[in-house]
């Protein structure tokens, strides 16, 4: 008998058992975009057919990594940009649980945005949210890694200098098997594409565009918007790179000039997973690690035996 | 000093072999039933550069390097020269023989290779001269040519070692087992040949004046040849850890890269990461998901930690660190051994910080306080460290292999199954009660792991609820503080009763005066005791491993029982002592420093000699780079 049960059970889930039944009620300002990303996840997870009690979420620091408090999974709310290196352990920890990190543009593309690139390049098998409300939240308004170029706030009084970070792009050249961008304001595709980055079997990033009334209320990257994949206008190959990285350019070159493309940029289902590949070269056990520490017939090597090439 | 031991140092460039033979050739005296201890000494650079390794043998045990030596193997440095003339390394020709000559005791062995050091260089030296002023012995070998009518000039190391037998009148079979071990066909026959021939050509050519001959001795039980690094990656192996994630940092890389070879075939997962704060918070995270777990650094990288370090603290997350020191600040010297990251593996990370530090001082026990602070780190849900240094992570021990021979343990600790967690506390929408404070035992409320029923919580790194809620509530706050730092004075509760103490030993039960140490330094304050004693004067030593919780309780007492005290440690500010006089609050007038940070590990003599300097209370310091700070009120 597995010592997870929770894992992999069959049975119907109600989306409310997502919701904590006690305490706590969102923080967040009414109006803040994050209520739309909330949303979405705990109807996106019962239709992946996930319970609660499998899934991991890992978040970072700001008014995003407040998701898991008001989400009723396992949760590890760890520190401002660290949640990839977390959540990944998690996982190669346990390859059966379902991991989604999530967290802000400064926690995700600022702080950690070392850990963004080889998380990418790896291609770990989880799915990663990025709340992309362009300003840091929680510190009060200061200019993040993908505010406009010109962007005030009273850290950057006379306008940003800074041209902003292409999250999309950057995902894509780095490695993500799965690169798709969403808006709180459409909760529809939302769900659609937060069920299809959590079935995905890879690194799936979702930049995620949540507005902040509170401190960014210029920013007009949430209206309005065109889904790529509704429109007849772009009739692009998901698959191909080049038409991802094409489109991906042409969105995040004209994103804070109003017209925004949200849905699925860029789905690679043929490259293996970063799980697959350790595997593959010897590097991790088939079963799940973490389960053998409560297998009581498991075999367990002892230096002991090393000790022979040191006679 | 005595004669009844030798001490082979062997010199040349790094990428000159050096390494790998005087590890063979250390098992080979280990196996003629010696007991060995190696010291490595060399630069930053991957090629060229003076580098050189001591191995000590002798039929008593040996805990440190001893002092000076008394066979040199100079062997020339082949690979790399260094263009510029003022440079340190400078004329990297004679270096191997000229670098080396001040510590070689009287009456002492050279062997230099006549094919890599030519007769000018020599004479620049002053060999001759010098010899015969310290009764030194000199054989000058073609090593290189040797080496090079088999085809192989890189095999000069085994016409080196082949010399060596041979004056020291050593029987090849042991070194011929372990070459036959490592290697086969063409080299393996090409090896053998050389070293023959050396032994032979040696015996004819010269005429043996000297009376060094290898010492005899006998075990009783099969030894196994250990660094304090192999010691540690064991030790992790057998306290059940099967998840490593780092970055190369020397000299914690050694334990990093023993543990991702061996990983693979037993089923563990090892992951080279993009930088420090990454590997530990991997650690963190294989952690939280139930797997057994550790990182580690020397201090640049250990300085990244910190913020992973406070988050395991926080959410109650088991995480063991291994901190590698060396000297420093920032880069410092790469590959010279220091204690100088005390205070630093103390006090990192913010706020009322806390975890556990162990400090092991040598080899076998390197192996058990690894295994200690996974027990106590899985136990009490708190980050444990394990402090060590470039000398104690480089110098290899033969250690009796029936110290080993014990069970791995995946327990992991406080950590509730899926029927325990059924009958555990939980609130009224179902969430476990994961930090509860209300009947935490030791202030360790039990965790559940991530896919298990029923174990619902959120771990979080700001304050929360029993449940993980973040919580500002004042009266929360407090309880949850104060069930946080009950764990450190149950861990010392628990070391001071449950387990034997890790703090070691030496000298009398009484004496006037006290020598008090701290990890790699125990060796040669061991022997340097030991001299002490045989020379009539009245020392005892305690090297302490426990440095939080602090030994407080064995330190108060070794200092009650003398009337001065000298704190023996590799820094420049005297951190340890100040770990005494801040964890005791007193004996500022009764601790006198003996300080050495010169890259180079401590020698008894040194030690002996700062004792006799200090004694003596003349005002004055002894010769070698090491300095003594005096008592306060001095
Ligand atoms: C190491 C560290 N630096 C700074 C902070 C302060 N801090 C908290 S949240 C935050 C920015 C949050 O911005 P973002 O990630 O965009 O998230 P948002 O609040 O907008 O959702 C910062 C700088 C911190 N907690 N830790
Ligand atoms: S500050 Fe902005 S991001 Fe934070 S809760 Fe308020 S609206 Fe949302």
């Amino acid at each position: 008998m597995s010592a997870f049960n929770a894992i992999g059970e069959e049975r119907e889930i109600d989306r409310d058992e997502f919701t904590p039944g006690v305490e706590p009620q969102p923080t967040w300002c009414p109006g803040c975009g994050d209520f739309g990303v909330l949303k979405s996840l705990k109807q996106a997870l019962p239709e992946a057919g996930k319970n609660p009690e499998e899934v991991l979420t890992v978040t970072g620091i700001g008014c995003s990594g407040k998701l898991n408090s008001y989400l009723d999974t396992y949760g590890f709310h760890t520190i401002h940009g660290r949640s990839l290196p977390v959540a990944r352990a998690a996982k190669l920890a346990n390859p059966e649980l379902e991991v989604i990190a999530a967290g802000g543009d400064g926690d995700g593309y600022g702080i950690g945005g070392n850990h963004f690139i080889h998380t990418a390049r790896e291609n770990h098998d989880m799915t990663y949210i990025v709340f992309n409300n362009e300003i840091f939240g929680l510190t009060k308004g200061q200019t993040s890694p993908t505010s406009p170029k010109g962007h005030k706030s009273k850290t950057q009084p006379s306008g940003s200098a800074k041209t902003p970070i292409r999250p999309l792009s950057q995902s894509l050249t780095a490695g993500a098997s799965y690169v798709a961008r969403t808006a709180a304001v459409n909760p529809n595709q939302a769900k659609e594409i937060i069920k299809e980055a959590i079935e995905h079997d890879g690194f799936a990033h979702v930049d995620f565009l949540t507005q902040c009334p509170t401190w960014n209320k210029d920013a007009r990257q949430y209206v309005p918007y065109i889904d790529i994949q509704e429109s007849d206008d772009y009739d692009h190959d998901v698959n191909s790179r080049e038409e991802a990285a094409e489109i991906m350019r042409e969105t995040e070159d004209v994103l804070n000039e109003g017209t925004v493309l949200t849905g699925r940029y860029y789905v690679d289902d043929d490259r293996p997973s970063y799980q697959q590949e350790k595997k593959a070269v010897g590097e991790m056990p088939d079963e799940p690690l973490a389960e053998r520490y409560f297998d009581d017939d498991a075999e367990w090597e002892r230096s002991y035996d090393l000790l022979e090439r040191h006679k | 000093m005595s004669d009844d031991e030798l001490i082979w140092r062997i010199a040349g460039g790094s990428g000159d072999g050096i390494d790998s033979t005087s590890q063979n050739f250390a098992k080979a005296l280990m196996r003629s039933g010696l007991n060995v201890f190696t010291h490595r000494h060399y630069p930053s650079r991957i090629r060229g550069g003076h580098t050189y390794v001591e191995i000590r043998a002798a039929e008593r045990e040996v805990q440190s390097r001893g002092d000076g030596y008394n066979f040199l193997l100079s062997l020339g440095d082949s690979f790399a020269r260094n263009p510029q003339e003022e440079a340190f390394y400078g004329n990297e020709e004679i270096k191997p023989l000229s670098e080396n000559l001040d510590e070689l005791r009287e009456g002492g062995v050279i062997v230099y290779d006549s094919g890599l050091i030519s007769d000018e260089d020599v004479a620049d030296l002053n060999l001759e001269e010098r010899a015969e002023e310290n009764g030194w012995h000199v054989y000058p070998v073609d090593l290189r040519g040797l080496a090079k009518e088999h085809g192989r000039e890189v095999m000069r190391n085994t016409a080196g070692v082949g010399v060596t037998a041979a004056l020291l009148d050593l029987d090849l079979e042991h070194i011929e087992d372990l070459m036959s071990d490592a290697m086969g066909g063409d080299v393996l026959e090409a090896n053998l040949e050389i070293l023959h021939d050396a032994y032979e050509m040696t015996e004819e050519d010269f005429e043996f004046e000297h009376d060094l001959r290898a010492p005899t001795g006998d075990h009783d039980t099969e030894q196994a040849l250990l660094s304090g690094s192999n010691a540690i990656a064991y030790g992790a192996i057998d306290a059940g850890c099967r998840f490593i994630a780092g970055y190369p940092m020397t000299p914690w890389t050694d334990v990093f890269t023993i543990l991702s070879q061996n990983f693979p075939d037993m089923g563990g997962v090892s992951e080279q990461v993009e930088d420090e704060i990454a590997a530990a918070a991997l650690a963190v995270g294989a952690s939280h998901a139930g797997v057994k777990s550790m990182s580690g650094s020397s201090g640049g990288g250990f300085a990244l930690m910190s913020e992973p370090l406070g988050l395991a603290e926080m959410t109650e997350t088991p995480l063991v660190l291994i901190e590698s020191m060396r000297a420093g600040p920032s880069t410092g010297l790469p590959t010279k051994p220091e204690q100088s990251d005390l205070e630093f593996v103390l006090y990192t990370s913010q706020a009322d910080s806390q975890r556990v530090v162990f400090a092991p001082g040598n080899i076998e026990e390197a192996y058990e306080q690894t295994r200690l602070a996974f027990d106590i780190a899985w136990d009490y849900q708190i980050p444990a460290i394990v402090i060590y240094d470039q000398k104690l992570s480089g110098e290899n021990k033969n250690v009796d292999i029936e110290f080993f021979d014990r069970e791995v343990s995946p327990d992991l600790g406080s950590t509730l199954t899926e029927d325990e967690l059924r009958e555990a506390a939980h609130d009224n929408s179902g969430k476990f009660k994961r930090f509860n404070y209300e009947d935490a035992e030791d202030g360790v409320s039990p965790r559940s792991i991530p896919g298990q029923k029923g174990g619902r919580y959120l771990a979080t790194g700001n304050e929360h609820s029993p449940v993980g809620h973040i919580n500002e509530d004042p009266d929360n706050r407090v309880a949850q503080m104060e069930r946080r730092l009950e764990k450190l004075e149950a861990i010392r509760t628990e070391l001071d009763e449950e387990r034997d103490s890790t703090q070691t030993y030496f000298g009398p039960d009484e004496a006037d005066y006290g020598i008090i140490t701290w990890g790699s330094s125990q060796g040669a304050v061991e022997e340097a005791i030991e001299r002490l004693n045989n020379d009539g004067h009245s020392v005892k030593g305690i090297s302490v491993s426990d440095m939080m919780p602090f030994a407080e309780k064995e330190v108060t007492e070794f200092l009650e029982s003398v009337d001065e005290a000298m704190v023996v440690e590799m820094n420049a500010t005297g951190q340890f002592r100040g770990l005494i006089q801040k964890e005791l609050g007193r004996y500022g007038d009764k601790m006198t420093s003996l300080l050495k940070f010169n890259g180079n590990p401590f020698e008894p003599g040194e030690v002996v000699e700062g004792y006799e300097v200090n004694v003596a209370e003349e005002d004055q310091q002894p010769d070698a780079q090491v300095r003594i700070e005096p008592a306060a009120g001095d």
